[in-house]
């Protein structure tokens, strides 16, 4: 018992966290200037807010708030895609969880569903297999949501469905990756983040390769960390350490499931399945030159972009005008910047979409109040 | 909630389906995107429904005694749906 209470005090004890944040306030005196952090992973987010990470660091060092929460950066004109793709005759929608409540341009799938519309969310995409065996007769459409970290998923169950010659399971495929969203970022002139705590589980399947170009293009060290409080002071103090000593590289501090590599069938499935877009759109960052994928020609025949283009409205839309989702996403606003935050716009009835995930920056302020 | 607590291998099914364990909370994953050999006994972490990648076993024990602390108190019912959310964990998808 006593051994197992020495374990747990490694990720949660106040004194070991305390003891971190002695030796960050030590290493941050020897700073040359204020560090702006970003946390790409909206699970960060959620770390440094719930545990009020932010009061054990000195103030010369910032959060930001990065644009990693993939049904915040999913823009209306694809939620309304889906909703098109919902409202065909003899279909069935399915999708991941919190994407059903996102508003599109005029209404939610969640909405819709109860207008009439079959959508369902899932617990894992295999279990699109199952419905559309069960049901032949109907088209069943999987409205694919997620970075890199999901991406595989969908490939795997797009190679079930064609091995299994499912001929009416559809895919409208919405992956987005992170690395050009790093560089929309910092290539904004206005923008100044000096370094980064790198995404868990993005990683997991990419391996920490992935951020070397941007340390070595921006000067910017990458710290790939877990999602304990933890872990995530360890990974500050390992930045902190990389710009006293002058250093910009990739390093893990989440080694117990991050290799420099990543998951190497998983990445060749998405190779076999997928191709990059020449361009794409996020919600907040804009158009973003191949920053997302979209089903490979071998699969034309299962896209539901393609087999069901004629129905398909393909308007861009602008975001609420009060809502500045956009400049959160970029790390130049916070939350409580926003006009309408916590009044009319709350995860009851999120306006924008930063409000409606648990992994949306608005979101995360609103439960655990305005302390970062 | 995003623990992402180790699972281990129990049994190996056709199909490259395996039934994993996390702390008494049994279900099915698939293992299509493990490139290596996964067998009974190993660590994996779970993603929706998948198994994306192996846990060094010291590593997982020593998060598993931590999560312990955590998950004692909790009843079966508990126990079930916060495994099952943290498989699902939507911070996660990144
Ligand atoms: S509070 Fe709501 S409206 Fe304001 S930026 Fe956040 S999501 Fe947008």
């Amino acid at each position: 018992m006593q051994d197992d209470k020495a374990l747990f005090d490694i990720f949660r004890h106040p004194q070991t966290i305390q003891a971190l944040s002695r030796k960050i306030y030590q290493e941050a005196l020897k700073l040359s200037q204020p560090l702006k952090i970003m946390e790409v992973c909206g699970g960060h987010t959620h770390t440094i807010m719930k545990y009020g990470l932010k009061q054990l660091l000195p103030d010369t060092i910032e959060f930001i708030h990065g644009p990693g929460c993939p049904v915040c950066i999913m823009p209306k004109e694809r939620i309304d895609q889906a909703i098109d793709l919902a409202r065909m005759r003899n279909t069935i929608l399915l999708t991941l969880g919190d994407m059903i409540r996102v508003p599109g341009s005029e209404s939610s799938l969640v909405e819709e569903r109860a207008r009439g519309c079959d959508i369902r969310p899932l617990y894992s995409p295999m279990d699109a297999l199952k419905i559309a065996a069960e049901n032949p007769t109907k088209k069943v459409i999987f409205f694919a949501i997620g970075f890199e970290t999901t991406t595989p998923m969908t490939a795997a169950l797009i190679l079930r469905a064609d091995n299994e010659k499912l001929h009416n399971l559809f895919f409208h495929i919405n992956h987005v990756l992170v690395p050009p969203a790093v560089h929309a970022i910092m290539d904004d002139p206005q923008n100044r983040i000096d370094a980064f705590i790198g995404p868990s589980h993005v990683s997991v399947i990419t391996g920490s390769k992935i951020y070397e170009p941007i340390a070595k293009q921006y000067e910017t060290p990458v710290v790939v960390s877990g999602f304990e409080p933890v872990d995530v002071m360890e990974g500050i103090l390992q930045i902190i350490a990389q710009k006293n000593e002058n250093r910009s590289e990739v390093e893990v501090q989440y080694s117990r499931a991050v290799t420099r590599d990543g998951n190497h069938k998983a990445q060749a499935m998405i190779e076999q399945t997928m191709n990059v877009r020449d361009t794409f759109r996020w919600r907040g960052l804009g158009d973003i030159e191949h920053s997302a994928l979209q089903l490979g020609e071998n699969y034309a025949h299962l896209d539901a972009e393609a087999v069901f283009s004629q129905f398909l409205s393909n308007e861009p839309i602008d975001d609420h005008k009060l809502c500045i989702c956009g400049s959160i996403l970029k790390g130049l606003a916070k939350p409580n910047d926003c006009t309408v935050f916590g009044t009319a716009c709350t995860p009851n009835s999120p306006l924008g979409s930063c409000m409606v995930s648990s992994e949306g920056s608005c979101n995360a302020y609103y439960r655990y109040g305005n302390v970062v | 909630m995003c623990l992402s607590i180790p699972s281990k291998i129990v049994e190996i099914e056709e199909d490259n389906i395996a039934i994993v364990e996390t702390m008494g909370v049994r279900r099915k994953v698939s293992l299509d995107l493990m490139a290596d050999v996964v067998a009974i006994g190993d660590y994996v972490l779970i993603h929706i429904g998948f198994a994306m990648g192996k846990i060094d076993e010291e590593d997982a024990l020593e998060s598993l005694k931590i999560y312990e602390e955590m998950i004692i108190a909790m009843d079966e019912e508990e126990r079930r749906s916060l495994i099952e959310q943290d498989d699902n964990c939507s911070n996660r998808s990144i």
